[in-house]
C-alpha cells in the first residue's frame, strides 16, 4: 500500500508551486469566493466558502516555503497537519465541489481556487481517502475499459445497431483516419443515439473516423481522484491506441471533465506533448460547419437554451463553437443570463453525481439551475456534457419541470440535410 | 535700599523716565504694547506700568557659553530705542562679554561681586551650550562653562536660556556634536529655567519676557519651557500665506511663478507647521519682515534638534533620510534572504518529489 | 523623549528602519513565491498566456455589478487609500523625495472628503468582517493586525491635518510611526496582497488564456 498520510502531506509539499504561492500571499480573506460557488450560495453554508477547503495546503505552504512560517515553526508557533484534517477535507474536496472553477473566475486577487483544488484532491488520494465510488471506477475503466464497466462488447453491439439504422458503415480498429472517436460510458448506455448521429455528419461532411477496441472509454476516474499517475495510465492507453493506428486528430466527446483530461491535463500527466490533436466533439462539428461541409435544412423553433458544462466551458475553452451550431439549426435560442465562463454548475460534475451520499445537497444546488431555466420559459435545455444531461434530467424529473434536455450533437444531426443514398 | 542710599542700583525706573524726560503717557503705551504682543488684557498695561515703575534695577547676569553672539546681536537690534534701552538701564547688566566694558580679572570680578551682594535675587541670563563631554572645550577666565554655570545658578532667582544654544542645545548640539554640547536645562534642575528658544529669537520676545518676569514674575511656560504667550501657536496657524496652502498653491523652487506671487513654502522646505514662535506675528525689524515674507521657508530655529531635522529644502513630509538609497540597499539584502529561501523552497519540492510514491491500481483495489 | 525627538526620530531613522524591513521583506516575499517554479504545460495551448496574464492584472480590478454588497466598502477604502496616499500636497512631496517623480497633488478638501469616507468604510469592512458568515469563518487574528495598521494612518493623519489631538507635532510624529508600522507589517501579513495581486492575477490569467478562456 503506498498510501498514507505522510504521502499525503508529501503530496502538497510536492505540489505546491509559484502560483499557488502567489495565491496563498494575495488572498485577503474577503470571501467573495463564496457568493461564486453553487454549494456555497444555495446551502448558506459558510464552510463551503471556497478558499477555506483549501487551508490544509494553505497551512503547509506556510510552514514548509515562506520565512516567516518556517520561523513560526521553530519556535512552536504552528499548527502541524493531522490526518484529522485531510479526513474531514475530503466532504469540501470531493464531495461538495464538482472543481466547476467558477471561484477561480471572482476572486479579486485572481487565485485560480480550482487549480488548487485539483492538487488537494491528488493529496488526499495519495493519503488513501479518495472516495470509494472513485476508486472502483477506476479500477473497472483500467481494467474493463470503460467507466461503467462494460466490455467492448457491448460498445460493438450499440455500434452494429447504429450502422443498421443509419445504414452507414462505422469504422472501428481503422488506422490513418482523420478521427479517432472516444465515447464516454454515459453516452453509450444511456444516450448512444450519439453513434447514428456521428455517423450520418461525418459521411455527410466527408471525413473518415473510428472507433477504437483499446480505447474507446473518454471518461477519466483518475482526474476525478487527482490521482496524476492512474489518470496517465488512462491517458497513455488512448495515447497508444492513437498512435498505434496513426491517427492526427482525437476527439473528445459530449462530456466536460473527458475533455480537461485529454485536452488539457493529458500531456502534462504523462509527461509528453502528443503527436497528435485534441478536439471537443462540438469543435470539431463547428470547424465542419465554418468549412462548409455540414449542411442543415430546417430549424429547431421551439423557445430552447444552452447549460454551458463547466470543464469543456468556462475550464475548457469551449464557448463560442456551441452557439455557432446552435444558431445554425435552432431559431428560438435564448442564452442563460449568466453563461459561457460564467455559467452555473448543475452541481454533478467532478465525480459529485458518482456519490449517493451527495444526493441531498445535489437536490438542493439544483434549485439553481432550476431558476435559471425558469426564467427564460423554455422548453428545452440543450447541452454537450452526459454528466450534465443526466443531472438536469434529475433534477428536472425531481421538480416536476417540462422541460427536455437534448445533447447538442443530436440535435445537429437532427437537421442534418438528408440526401438520396444513391 | 533708601532713596538716600541711592545708587544706580536702587533709583526705580520711574525716576529714571522721569529723570531722561519720557512722560508716563509715553511709558504706559510701551507697556500696552509689550503686554499686548504677550496677549495679556488690557488691564495688564497699567499693572505693569505701576509695577515697572516701582521696581528697583534687578541684577542681571548675562553668561555666554558656546554660543555664536547672535542672541546679543537681536536683542541689542531692538529698534524701539529709547524705551527698550532705558528697560536695559534699568537692568543692572553686572556681566556681559560683549557689552561690558571691563575685561579680564576686573570683569570677573564684578560677577563674583554681584552674585554675593543681589545673592537669591538675580536673574541668570545664558546663551550658548555648555559642553559636556569635555570641560576644556570652553572656558572662560580658565573656568569651565559648566563649572561657571553651577556656581552661577547656584544663588540666582531664576535663569533665562536665551536662544536655541541655551535652551536646547542649538548649533553645536548638531549631529555629530564633538563637544557633547547639552541645554542649560540639562545641567541645572534645581532652579526655574525659561527658555526663549529662536536662532536668534526675536527681540522684542527677549525684552517682553522679561519684562513679565521683573512684574509679574515667571510667566506660563509650555511642555519645552517656552512662554506660552509669544510660543503658544506655530507659524503655519498664524501665517499670512496659509490660504494658499489651504488651496494648495504652492511655490515649487525659488523664484518660480508661484514664489513671486508669493504663495505658500511648505514644498520649498518650510517648517511652520511644527514650529512655535512669534514671526508670523510680532515679526523682525521693528515688524518689517519674517523669513516666509522674504520668500524662505521657516528652517524651525526655535525648536530642538532642529539642525537634525532633515533639510531646511525639503517639505517637512519627507524624511530626513535618503530613502532611495536605503530602498537599494533594502532590495539587495531582501532578494538576497529571498533567493536563499528560494533555494530551500525548492530543495524543500525536490525532497518531497524523491520521497513521492505513485499511487497504483492495486491502492485503488485493483489487480497488481 | 519629547514630541520634536519623536518627530525627528520618525523622519530619519524610523524611516530608514520601515524602508528596509518593507523593501527587504518584499523582495523576499516575492522571491520566495517566484522561485517555487511553475510547471511546463505540455498541452497544445491556444495562446502563449502572456497577453491574457498581463490583461488579467488590469481585469480583475473591474467589480463584478452582483456582488455590490460584499464589494462596495471595500471599493471605497482602496479607491480613497489611492487618492489620499498619492494626492495629497505633502505626501506628493515625500513620493518626489523617494522616486524623483513629481506629479500635481489635489485639493485639500477632496483629499479630506475621500478620509472621512475611507475611514467610514474601513468601520463598514470590519463590522462586515465579524457579521457576514463567509468571512467570519475564514477570518484569523492577523486579519484584524491588517486592519489596524491600515486604519491608523487614516485616523492619525485626519487628526494631525484637523490640529485634533493634544498637539500637532506629536499627531504628526503619530501619524508617520503609524504609516512605518504599516510599512513593517506590510510583507508579513496578507497586506502582501498589494504586491503579489499582480503575480497570482498573472498566473491564472495566463493559465486561462492558455485555454482560450475569456473572462
Amino acid at each position: 500500500m503506498s498510501t498514507s498520510f505522510e504521502q499525503g502531506v508529501n503530496t502538497l509539499k510536492r505540489l505546491i508551486d509559484a502560483p499557488i504561492a502567489s495565491y496563498f500571499s494575495s488572498c485577503t480573506n474577503c470571501g467573495i469566493c463564496s457568493q461564486a460557488c453553487v454549494f456555497a450560495t444555495e446551502t448558506e453554508d459558510p464552510k463551503y466558502t471556497p478558499i477555506r477547503r483549501l487551508d490544509p495546503m494553505r497551512r503547509v505552504w506556510e510552514q514548509e516555503y515562506t520565512v516567516v512560517g518556517r520561523l513560526k515553526k521553530l519556535i512552536g508557533l504552528s499548527r502541524e497537519l493531522t490526518m484529522q484534517d485531510l479526513e474531514d477535507n475530503v466532504h469540501l474536496t470531493f464531495e461538495s465541489c464538482t472543481t466547476c472553477g467558477r471561484c477561480s473566475m471572482m476572486c479579486p486577487s485572481g487565485n485560480d481556487i480550482v487549480y488548487m483544488i485539483r492538487k488537494m484532491r491528488e493529496a488526499l488520494t495519495a493519503a488513501g481517502l479518495a472516495p470509494k465510488e472513485l476508486q472502483d471506477a477506476a479500477v473497472r475503466t483500467i481494467e474493463k475499459g470503460s467507466v461503467m464497466g462494460f466490455p467492448m462488447n457491448t460498445l460493438q453491439a450499440m455500434i452494429d445497431a447504429a450502422e443498421e439504422e443509419t445504414g452507414i458503415k462505422i469504422n472501428v480498429d481503422e488506422p490513418n483516419v482523420d478521427y479517432l472517436v472516444l465515447l464516454s460510458s454515459a453516452e453509450v448506455m444511456q444516450f448512444n443515439e450519439i453513434i447514428g448521429a456521428l455517423a450520418q455528419i461525418f459521411q455527410q461532411a466527408g471525413v473518415t473516423w473510428t472507433f477504437s477496441t483499446k480505447a474507446h472509454e473518454a471518461g477519466n476516474p483518475g482526474m476525478h481522484m487527482g490521482s496524476s499517475e492512474i489518470e496517465a495510465i488512462m491517458i497513455n492507453n488512448i495515447v497508444e491506441a492513437a498512435e498505434e493506428l496513426n491517427i492526427k486528430k482525437v476527439i473528445s466527446p459530449e462530456c466536460g471533465h473527458a475533455y480537461m483530461a485529454i485536452r488539457w491535463e493529458g500531456p502534462n500527466v504523462i509527461g509528453r506533448p502528443y503527436p497528435f490533436e485534441v478536439y471537443h466533439i462540438i469543435e470539431v462539428l463547428d470547424e465542419l460547419r465554418e468549412q462548409g461541409k455540414l449542411k442543415t435544412a430546417g430549424m429547431e423553433d421551439e423557445r430552447l437554451t444552452f447549460h454551458d458544462p463547466c470543464q469543456a466551458a468556462r475550464r475548457g475553452g469551449v464557448n463560442q463553437p456551441q452557439r455557432n451550431l446552435l444558431n445554425m439549426v435552432t431559431s428560438n435560442f435564448i442564452e442563460m443570463k449568466h453563461n459561457r465562463a460564467c455559467n452555473w454548475c448543475c452541481g454533478g460534475g467532478g465525480g459529485v453525481n458518482t456519490m449517493e451520499k451527495t444526493e441531498p445537497m445535489r437536490q438542493k444546488i439544483f434549485h439553481r439551475k432550476r431558476t435559471q431555466i425558469e426564467e427564460l420559459d423554455v422548453t428545452t435545455v440543450v447541452t454537450m456534457c452526459a454528466t450534465c444531461r443526466n443531472t438536469l434530467e434529475e433534477g428536472i424529473e425531481e421538480n416536476g419541470m417540462d422541460i427536455e434536455v437534448l445533447g447538442l450533437t443530436e440535435v445537429v444531426a437532427n437537421y442534418l440535410l438528408k440526401e438520396k443514398e444513391s | 535700599m533708601t532713596p538716600e542710599e541711592s545708587n544706580e542700583t536702587t533709583e526705580t525706573l520711574g525716576q529714571n523716565l522721569i529723570g531722561n524726560g519720557v512722560s508716563r503717557r509715553t511709558f504706559l503705551k510701551f507697556c500696552s504694547t509689550v503686554a499686548s504682543a504677550m496677549a495679556l488684557p488690557p488691564a495688564a498695561a497699567s499693572a505693569m506700568a505701576e509695577t515697572l515703575s516701582k521696581a528697583t534695577r534687578q541684577s542681571v547676569i548675562w553668561l555666554s557659553f558656546q554660543e555664536c553672539t547672535g542672541c546679543t546681536e537681536s536683542i541689542t537690534r531692538s529698534h524701539k530705542p529709547t524705551l527698550e534701552s532705558l528697560i536695559f538701564d534699568f537692568v543692572s547688566l553686572d556681566y556681559h562679554h560683549t557689552l561690558q566694558a571691563a575685561s579680564g580679572d576686573a570683569a570677573e570680578h564684578a560677577r563674583e561681586e554681584a552674585q554675593k551682594a543681589h545673592k537669591g535675587k538675580y536673574i541668570l541670563i545664558v546663551d550658548g551650550s555648555i559642553p559636556a563631554e569635555n570641560n576644556g572645550y570652553s572656558t572662560i577666565a580658565g573656568i569651565s562653562n559648566r563649572q561657571m554655570l553651577e556656581d552661577v545658578a547656584r544663588d540666582a532667582m531664576a535663569i533665562v536660556s536665551v536662544g536655541t544654544c541655551a535652551a536646547y542645545g542649538g548649533l553645536p548640539k548638531a549631529d555629530p556634536n564633538p563637544t557633547g554640547a547639552v541645554a542649560v536645562s540639562d545641567i541645572i534642575t534645581d532652579k526655574p529655567i525659561i527658555n526663549i528658544p529662536g536662532c536668534p529669537p526675536i527681540p522684542v520676545v527677549m525684552t517682553g519676557v522679561l519684562a513679565h518676569v521683573l512684574t509679574f514674575g515667571i510667566p506660563e511656560l509650555d511642555a519645552h519651557g517656552r512662554p506660552v504667550a509669544f510660543y503658544g501657536e506655530s507659524i503655519h496657524d498664524r501665517c499670512y500665506r496659509r490660504p494658499f496652502y489651504d488651496r494648495g498653491l504652492f511655490a515649487k523652487s525659488f523664484d518660480d511663478e508661484g514664489a513671486r506671487k508669493g504663495w505658500c513654502l511648505f514644498e520649498v522646505g518650510c517648517k511652520g507647521p511644527t514650529t512655535f514662535n512669534s514671526c508670523a506675528t510680532t515679526k523682525w525689524n521693528n515688524g518689517a519682515s519674517f523669513p516666509i515674507q522674504s520668500g524662505h521657508g521657516c528652517i524651525g530655529c526655535s525648536e530642538p534638534d532642529f539642525w537634525d531635522a532633515g533639510s531646511f529644502y525639503k517639505a517637512l513630509s519627507t524624511g530626513s533620510i535618503n530613502p532611495t538609497e536605503w530602498a537599494t540597499d533594502a532590495l539587495v539584502a531582501g532578494a538576497a534572504v529571498g533567493v536563499a529561501s528560494g533555494i530551500l523552497n525548492r530543495a524543500g519540492k525536490a525532497k518531497a518529489a524523491d520521497k513521492h510514491e505513485p499511487v497504483t491500481l492495486e491502492d485503488m483495489g485493483g489487480k497488481k | 523623549m519629547n514630541e520634536v525627538e519623536l518627530l525627528n526620530w520618525a523622519r530619519g531613522p524610523g524611516l530608514a528602519y520601515a524602508i528596509i524591513i518593507m523593501v527587504a521583506g518584499l523582495t523576499l516575499r516575492v522571491i520566495e513565491i517566484v522561485a517555487m517554479g511553475r510547471p511546463k504545460e505540455l498541452a497544445k495551448v491556444r495562446s502563449s498566456g502572456v497577453s491574457d496574464g498581463l490583461m488579467m492584472i488590469v481585469k480583475r480590478s473591474v467589480p463584478e455589478p452582483r456582488n455590490w454588497r460584499y464589494i462596495t466598502a471595500s471599493y471605497i477604502f482602496h479607491i480613497g487609500l489611492l487618492i489620499v496616499v498619492f494626492f495629497f500636497i505633502p505626501h506628493t512631496q515625500f513620493f518626489r523625495d523617494l522616486f524623483g517623480v513629481f506629479w500635481g497633488g489635489w485639493p485639500n478638501y477632496i483629499i479630506d472628503f475621500f478620509t472621512v469616507l475611507s475611514i467610514a468604510a474601513m468601520m463598514y469592512v470590519l463590522v462586515q468582517r465579524r457579521i457576514d458568515p463567509a468571512r467570519r469563518i475564514l477570518t484569523r487574528p492577523s486579519d484584524y493586525v491588517a486592519w489596524v495598521v491600515t486604519f491608523l494612518p487614516f485616523v492619525t493623519g485626519y487628526m494631525a491635518f484637523h490640529r485634533l489631538g493634544p498637539d500637532y507635532t506629536l499627531m504628526l510624529a503619530l501619524h508617520i510611526l503609524s504609516v512605518e508600522l504599516l510599512m513593517v507589517m506590510l510583507p508579513f501579513t496578507k497586506l502582501t496582497h498589494a504586491v503579489t495581486f499582480v503575480l497570482s492575477r498573472y498566473y491564472t490569467g495566463s493559465n486561462m488564456g492558455r485555454r482560450g478562456i475569456k473572462a
